[in-house]
């Protein structure tokens, strides 16, 4: 079994045991005080999301209108917005038939100061390929659910099960081509963050 | 029969430095990536200690990595996923065949996985009938032009647009000339949609995956990893054994550091955590050695596992970005490379730890600090001593040594070496006389400093 | 104090003008400077092409020559990384461990030993440095550009106690020079290509003359300036803080 060869290979050539390192420094460092709101924003938008400070979930509403045809065809993971298609509705219909949905609307865990990441976990996508095969991702996140850094993040997240879960910071993009930088690779065209009060 | 004919590194490297107007190109392009991870990394006052906090947990995972590995398998079971156990390339690319087979899978999109070029994967399973689509931009543009990609990070790196824009003309149907990278983009994107919602079968690499609880992480920008594996049946993940990290929250280290060393960039567009299939679906985690446990004996080698695969080193090493990806001949170039490849082949890598003037740059980026330059110079010494070094060289040096050792001998020695200086090439090896085709010689002085300081010590008296 | 002058095989033979100006700099600063004269080479060119097995000859004869001194001070910082890193002799090695410890660079000598602070010195030219990979990321005797640490210079704040000298600002500061020992003609065209850009950077922001702490990557660099027929000339850090035309 090679299973169990590995294994001892592994194990014959392990040396000297290191301890592990304390990430409380890191954490206490990094754990900034500062308008995350403000870094959020100025970091997102860097990374080619584009960020609106909302007042209430009608304003998102608004927004979106404005932003989007009637007909095309949108999913939500927000009970409120009923005029779209509910996602926890069609969680059980194949992946596949979600490849026309021009735009999903989701809420996320949290946000990320540092690099405008979202936390979502399965449960917030209803399903996996909900945030990636939309032509558009609208991110729904409320003010007081933004943490500074990776650090804080992952002490938030915690020991949560989940069976699936991503930080999203943008759009999809590319750089392959001499560097140049394009949005909208194999994922959603363009990011919208809802930040509400 | 490609070990008789690979060229060296120095051969390719000359040959890359033919068109010194794409030197330059691709040394201009790869240098404003350095400078954007600088930009980063001098935003975070922490860096340093970010960079020492990763480098050890690595270490510790060094050290416990048996254990380490049996906790991720149990989890990742525990999970729900199936693990697999490679000894080796050949036995990950039958593993993988054969998972495809027993479904009869014989179409799979694949995305970035430096593991499966290792292993050669791609021409494993064309030659038993099945047809792999690189999903990363980058690695499909080197895959329909058939070549390797030139950098672990940004594969085709060394391609200008215009032959990209070719490539895709001929392939995918782009209009001819067309080499807007935004419409190239496009192109690509079409072509791969309709590949991904196609494909039964979905392989990933794997960035980092979690003893203590058996989910691992991809990081893509474009979203290929996400797209390829929730719409496949079956997700298989080809990990080498040395991407295991004890616990989730030292996530919160190194996705801080693997893409601000990488590009720039503060976090990569996605980072995906998988942790248990999706319902009716499989998900597959292939645990690869490949020389990784031997290496991992080598005492002063061994801290080359901690690699994150950043790319860094490629960026800022003056070598890699002067002679391209391709001329260290191997799937991993540049200085990491160099120090992995004679782990697996030493004799047909004995060039790469030369292919560096130990400037040291590589070891200052390195997001989990491995003495990269060090490694190369003992890479040199291990090299010669297992008599992978040409003849000649060692006669010089052994003749060279001998006079060094003997004042005598070199005050004789310097005299000739001078008069010689005059009018024959620099160094050891003086057939071709190399120093001279771009660069004159020293001139040769009237008397060397021990001579005048001989001479001024007997004014004195 | 009595300080022993290592002057690396190279210098010697093809650059002795920096030794003696790194003599009478030391001596005008009042320091008592012997020359071991059976001194060779530190091994370096043997040990960095893969031969450090062949160099107890010369590390032998290191330790004979260097043995005894309060310091020993070298105007190449590659030489002295070899010495710092892997000067061994396996009957005196503990002869060894007290040459590792007291070998120093010129300009790190100067900074940290002597701690001067003002030197009579005059060079009315714009200078650029070069910032030798040995010197600067072994001996660490400025900042690395890849760090994210406060930025200082040892030889750059020599410089500025020098009249007249105005400092070039590069485009890359410490990017390498390609010389990197046996790797200049093993990798001839990377090596020249790697010359070609260093002293193209330092020509484009207008340097008349390109300085460094290491003689071996100047060496190179005037290989590729003579070629083109420049103006643009080398000269060793010592040669500069020990220039004064009034003499």
């Amino acid at each position: 079994m090679s299973r169990d060869k590995i294994l001892a290979a592994v194990k014959k050539n392990e040396f000297t045991q290191t301890q592990l390192p304390d990430l409380e420094i890191l954490t206490t460092l990094t754990d900034n005080p500062g308008d995350l709101t403000q870094q959020y924003i100025t970091i997102a938008s860097a990374g080619g999301s584009f960020v609106y400070e909302v007042a209430d979930m009608e304003a998102i509403k608004t927004i979106l209108h404005k932003e989007f045809k009637p007909d095309v065809k949108i999913i939500s993971g927000i009970k409120e917005f009923d005029e779209y298609t509910y996602a926890g509705a069609v969680a059980n219909e194949l992946a596949h038939s979600f490849a026309d949905v021009e735009l999903t609307i989701l809420q996320a865990g949290f946000g990320v100061a540092e690099n405008g990441a979202l936390w979502l976990t399965e449960t917030q996508m209803n399903v996996r390929v909900l945030p990636f095969i939309s032509q558009h991702l609208a991110v729904i996140i409320s003010r007081g659910f933004l943490v500074p850094t990776m650090a804080q993040a992952y002490a938030k997240i915690g020991n949560t099960d989940y069976g699936y879960g991503a930080f999203i910071s943008g759009p999809s993009k590319t750089a392959d081509i001499e560097q140049s930088l394009v949005i909208g690779a194999h994922g959603p065209r363009s990011l919208s963050v809802f930040i509400l009060p | 029969m490609s070990n008789s004919t690979t060229k060296s590194h120095a051969e390719l490297a000359a040959a890359f430095n033919k068109d010194e107007p794409r030197v330059d190109w691709h040394d201009e392009t790869l240098w404003w990536v350095r400078a954007k991870r600088d930009i980063a990394a001098h935003k975070l006052p922490e860096w340093e200690l970010l960079r020492e906090t990763a480098s050890q947990i690595k270490n510790n995972v060094l050290s416990n990595l048996s254990s380490y590995l049996e906790q991720f398998e149990a989890n990742a079971l525990k999970n729900g996923l199936v693990v697999h156990w490679a000894a080796d390339a050949a036995e990950h690319n039958q593993i993988i065949h054969k998972l495809l087979a027993d479904r009869g899978i014989n179409r799979m999109v694949k995305s970035k996985s430096m593991l499966t070029e290792e292993c050669h994967l791609n021409e494993y399973l064309k030659e038993h009938g099945v047809d792999v689509i690189d999903s990363d931009l980058g690695e499909r543009i080197v895959q329909l032009a058939n070549e390797p990609p030139s950098h672990i990070v940004l594969p085709c790196i060394h391609k200008k647009k215009e032959e990209i824009g070719d490539i895709f003309h001929e392939h995918l149907g782009s209009a001819k000339g067309e080499s807007d990278p935004k419409i190239l983009t496009e192109t690509a994107r079409q072509h791969l949609r309709e590949v991904f919602l196609t494909r039964r079968a979905a392989l990933t690499g794997v960035n980092f995956a979690i003893a203590e609880t058996g989910e691992f992480v991809i990081c893509t920008n474009e979203g290929n990893a996400d797209m390829g594996a929730h719409l496949a049946e079956i997700h298989i993940a080809s990990m080498g054994l040395e991407k295991i990290i004890p616990e989730r929250k030292h996530l919160g280290v190194f996705l801080r550091l693997l893409t601000r060393s990488a590009t720039g960039q503060p976090i990569t567009t996605y980072s995906s955590h998988f942790k248990k299939p999706q319902d009716g679906r499989e998900i597959h985690i292939v645990i690869v050695d490949n020389g990784r446990s031997i290496q991992l004996g080598r005492e002063d080698f061994r801290n080359s596992l901690k690699c994150i695969r950043c790319g860094a080193c490629m960026n800022t090493c003056p070598v890699y970005r002067k002679s391209g990806g391709h001329s260290y001949h191997t799937a991993i170039a540049g200085p990491i490379g160099s120090i992995l490849a004679p782990n697996l082949d030493m004799k047909k890598y004995a060039d790469l730890p030369f292919a560096s003037t130990l400037c040291g740059s590589c070891s200052n980026v390195c997001p989990v600090k491995i003495n990269i330059h060090d490694q190369l110079y003992k890479w040199r010494q291990v090299i010669v001593k297992e008599g992978y070094s040409p003849t000649a060289k060692t006669i010089a040096m052994k003749a060279m040594a001998f006079t060094l050792s003997s004042p005598a001998l070199y005050r004789t020695g310097g005299k000739v070496g001078r008069w010689v200086f005059k009018h024959a090439p620099f160094a050891v090896n003086n057939q071709q006389n190399p120093w001279f085709k771009h660069r004159e010689m020293p001139k040769a002085p009237e008397q060397s400093f021990g001579e005048w300081y001989s001479k001024r010590k007997e004014e004195k008296k | 104090m009595k300080v022993a002058l290592f002057v690396p095989c190279y210098v010697d033979q093809f650059y002795p003008g920096a030794a003696i100006a790194t003599l009478q700099l030391l001596e005008k600063l009042g320091v008592d400077v012997h020359y071991p004269k059976n001194q060779t080479c530190c091994g370096q060119p043997m040990a960095n092409s893969g031969y450090e097995h062949l160099t107890t000859g010369c590390n032998n004869l290191f330790v004979d020559n260097f043995s005894g001194y309060d310091y020993i001070v070298c105007p190449s910082g590659s030489c002295t990384l070899h010495i710092k890193e892997h000067l061994h002799s396996p009957e005196k090695e503990e002869q060894a461990i007290e040459i590792r410890k007291r070998v120093y660079e010129l300009t790190e000598f100067l900074v940290d030993v002597l701690k001067v602070e003002n030197l009579q010195a005059n060079f009315p030219y714009k200078v650029g440095l070069h910032n030798s990979c040995h010197g600067l990321r072994g001996l660490k005797i400025s900042q690395m550009s890849e760090l994210v640490a406060p930025a200082f210079s040892k030889p750059a704040h020599l410089l500025n106690m020098v009249q007249g000298l105005e400092l070039v600002q590069l485009g890359r500061q410490d990017d390498c020079c390609g010389f990197g020992g046996t790797f200049c003609v093993a990798e001839e065209a990377v090596s020249s290509k790697m010359g070609k850009d260093r002293v193209e950077d330092h020509i484009e922001h207008g340097a008349e003359y390109i300085t460094s702490a290491d003689l071996s990557c100047l060496m190179h660099m005037e290989g590729i300036l003579r070629r083109q027929n420049s103006n643009v000339k080398v000269i060793h850090v010592a040669e500069i803080l020990n220039h004064s035309s009034h003499e």
